[in-house]
């Protein structure tokens, strides 16, 4: 996983509430085997509206409770793909959220107002140690769990750090697991 | 200090801060292959294939396709046979295209007794909070969480806020678990439960059976909610009994202690739910059977207004439809074939509608065979299919027309979740089967079940 540093760039603007992932990522799509690639697809039926305009920047701004629906980690990839680093929100769905934070793309929650004055302004600096979002005519701070910061700042894999607690996921297992079902004696 | 069924099922599972353990990891074709290349790539392995599952069941055909490599579909086909790959490889259990074990990944767990009382489940996909039925803690996680739990056994999860749903009253006649909990969406929003793991008590949950507990449960997400629970009771005991599974004293304790507290705390009147159709594009735009689509009172609701096709004033009931979906994790149990069958018994599906009937696993299929469910629907004109997820999010040939107008038992009505520009509209088994007959909604409650077959 990539670091993240702080971002800066224009922001690309999509005011809608309770985008889903069915949105972000049709599920025709969802048939690939590999992680990379899923860009060109981003929002592929909305795109063809005709007021559509999705430029390439590394932020996204978007209405509240983006993300909702399926747990699809490809809504994630396809967002990165397509160039985005960060996505700022109202409020965001509790699983896409978390798979944005696996993979390097940052969910930032700002109030409605600050959501709002960052899409007129255009464009906005993420800084992610600051817990800070800063453009022209405002700045707000966020919220983020603070090993989820340390983990994206450091770019570090989730996974080695739990086999780092070997010992202690040995040690459950050797005395309060539960007992059975074993999948492999059905 | 009193403590909840969430906080007893949580603290039994701490492995250490913000790490839990799990007990059962369900996985399927779609959100796997690129966890298992990133497996590959570290040089790691499954740690508990023995507490892992897996199946086919987003992409597979509901045609009687006998095996993955006849698959038609290329993608779906490497997809399917990279599950099948990736589980040999790993030494992972697999049911997949053939076996007559397999079916969605949410009504297969239950069915084999591997979904009990007392346990941590996940699974790739969002729809796992139906496990919580039987007093577990079941979470859907993305692609790289699924991978941490193959590597680890193990999810990195804070714990979640908790919050209670507590039903007063009883559900009314023909009023079903899909409406009470469409109804909870319709009351608290899609938004409503996010942040939250959510646990549903009260009489009209006692009511249920494990099939409704189910549907319940996993139509959480729906309210933005992770997990959904419900206390296990003799309903619960009596169903794994069923499946020959001993009960476990254990799970006698798994209940919410008088005096326990929840960060958030819901009342449903259940008497005062009606049958319930979706009129929009989110879950939560849903109304009463007998109501008139709803004025739009913002941008959103006049886009689904239009994406929808229908206009504001327009009596429910009124409305006709092309097509009616049986089916999904949501609603394709026995129970739900059951009281389905009831319904179309003999009678003719509209000239009107495309019907079909998709069990949710081959075991579901076969029990319906055996109580010639599946000659009821067939006589009145039901296409009847082998098990798969199908129309509920058409990554397989099961895919709605643009503009088709579906009556679904699915979990969810965005746009083109059916298929590109389809418009679906959730209903019960009883209702979508009704509105099979009718060719438009109709009120279930003045369904006269004797009539057609006298």
């Amino acid at each position: 996983m990539r670091a993240i540093e702080t971002i800066t760039d224009k922001v690309s603007v999509l005011m809608r509430d309770d985008v889903d992932t069915d949105q972000i990522i049709p599920k025709q799509f969802l048939k690939r085997v590999e992680r990379s690639g899923f860009g060109e697809f981003l929002f592929y039926d909305w795109a063809k509206e005709p007021d559509w305009d999705l430029p390439v920047h590394q932020i996204l701004v978007s209405g509240k409770n983006f993300g909702c629906g399926s747990s699809r980690e490809h809504a994630p990839w396809a967002l990165e793909d397509y160039g985005f680093r960060a996505v700022i929100a109202p409020s965001f769905a509790d699983i896409f959220k978390s798979n944005c934070t696996k993979i390097g793309l940052l969910p930032v929650e700002l109030d409605e107002a600050s959501v709002k004055s960052i899409a007129a302004a255009g464009e906005a600096q993420v800084d992610l140690a600051a817990q800070e979002v800063r453009w022209p005519g405002g700045t707000a701070t966020f919220e983020i769990d603070p090993e989820t910061k340390h983990r994206l700042i450091n770019g570090l894999d989730d996974i080695g750090l739990t086999l780092q607690a070997g010992a202690a996921i040995d040690a459950y297992e050797s005395s309060r697991e539960r007992n059975g079902p074993v999948t492999s004696s059905l | 200090m009193p403590q909840s069924l969430f906080d007893k099922l949580w603290a039994a599972h701490e492995v250490a801060d913000n790490l839990i353990f799990i007990d059962l990891h369900l996985v399927h074709e779609v959100t796997s292959p690129q966890a298992f290349d990133g497996l590959r790539l570290a040089g790691r392995t499954v740690r508990r294939p023995d507490r892992t599952l897996a199946t086919a069941d987003h992409n597979v055909p509901t045609d009687d396709t006998p095996t993955a490599s006849r698959i038609k579909d290329e993608l779906s086909r490497i997809q399917v046979e990279t599950l099948e790959r990736n589980c040999a490889e790993f030494g992972i259990p697999v049911y997949s295209v053939g076996s007559d074990r397999r079916g969605i990944v949410h009504v297969i767990g239950p069915e084999l007794g591997v979904t009990q009382p007392g346990m941590t489940i996940v699974c790739g996909d969002s729809h796992t909070a139906t496990h919580g039925a039987f007093g577990a803690i079941a979470f859907g996680i993305g692609t790289s969480e699924v991978e941490h739990v193959l590597a680890t056994q193990c999810l990195v999860q804070r714990k979640p806020k908790s919050m209670r749903i507590r039903y007063e009253g009883e559900l009314g006649p023909g009023v079903t678990a899909k409406d009470l909990i469409l109804a909870t969406i319709g009351q608290i929003g899609v938004s409503g439960a996010t942040g939250h793991a959510v646990e549903y008590s009260g009489p009209a949950i006692r009511a249920l059976s494990m099939e409704g507990r189910m549907t319940v449960c996993n139509m959480t997400i729906e309210a933005g909610g992770r997990a959904g629970m419900i206390a296990p009771d003799e309903t619960t005991f009596a169903f794994m009994e069923d499946r020959g599974v001993a009960v476990d004293p254990a799970w006698r304790e798994l209940y919410t202690e008088d005096g326990a507290t929840f960060d958030t705390e819901i009342v449903v009147d259940a008497s005062a739910i009606s049958p319930m159709v979706t009129w929009g594009t989110t879950p939560d735009m849903v109304i009463q059977v007998t109501d008139t689509v709803p004025v739009p009172e913002d941008e959103g609701d006049e886009r689904a207004l239009i994406y929808m096709g229908l206009e504001a004033g327009t009596p429910m009931e009124e409305v006709a439809i092309d097509r009616v979906f049986i089916g999904s994790c949501t609603n394709s149990r026995i129970g739900d074939l059951r009281v389905a069958a009831e319904v179309v018994k003999g009678r003719t599906v509209a000239s009107t509608v495309n019907a079909m009937v998709v069990p949710g696993s081959e075991q579901v299929r076969a029990e319906a065979e055996r109580e010639g469910l599946d000659v009821i629907f067939k006589d009145a004109g039901f296409d009847w299919r082998t098990a798969g997820c199908s129309m509920c999010l058409g990554m397989n040939p099961d895919i709605a027309a643009p503009g088709e107008r579906v009556a679904s038992t699915s979990n969810r009505n965005f746009e083109g979740r059916q298929g590109r520009g389809a418009r679906s509209h959730l209903v019960s088994p009883q209702m979508a089967a009704a509105a099979a007959i009718a060719g438009h909604f109709v009120d279930i409650r003045t369904w006269n079940l004797e009539e057609a077959v006298a």
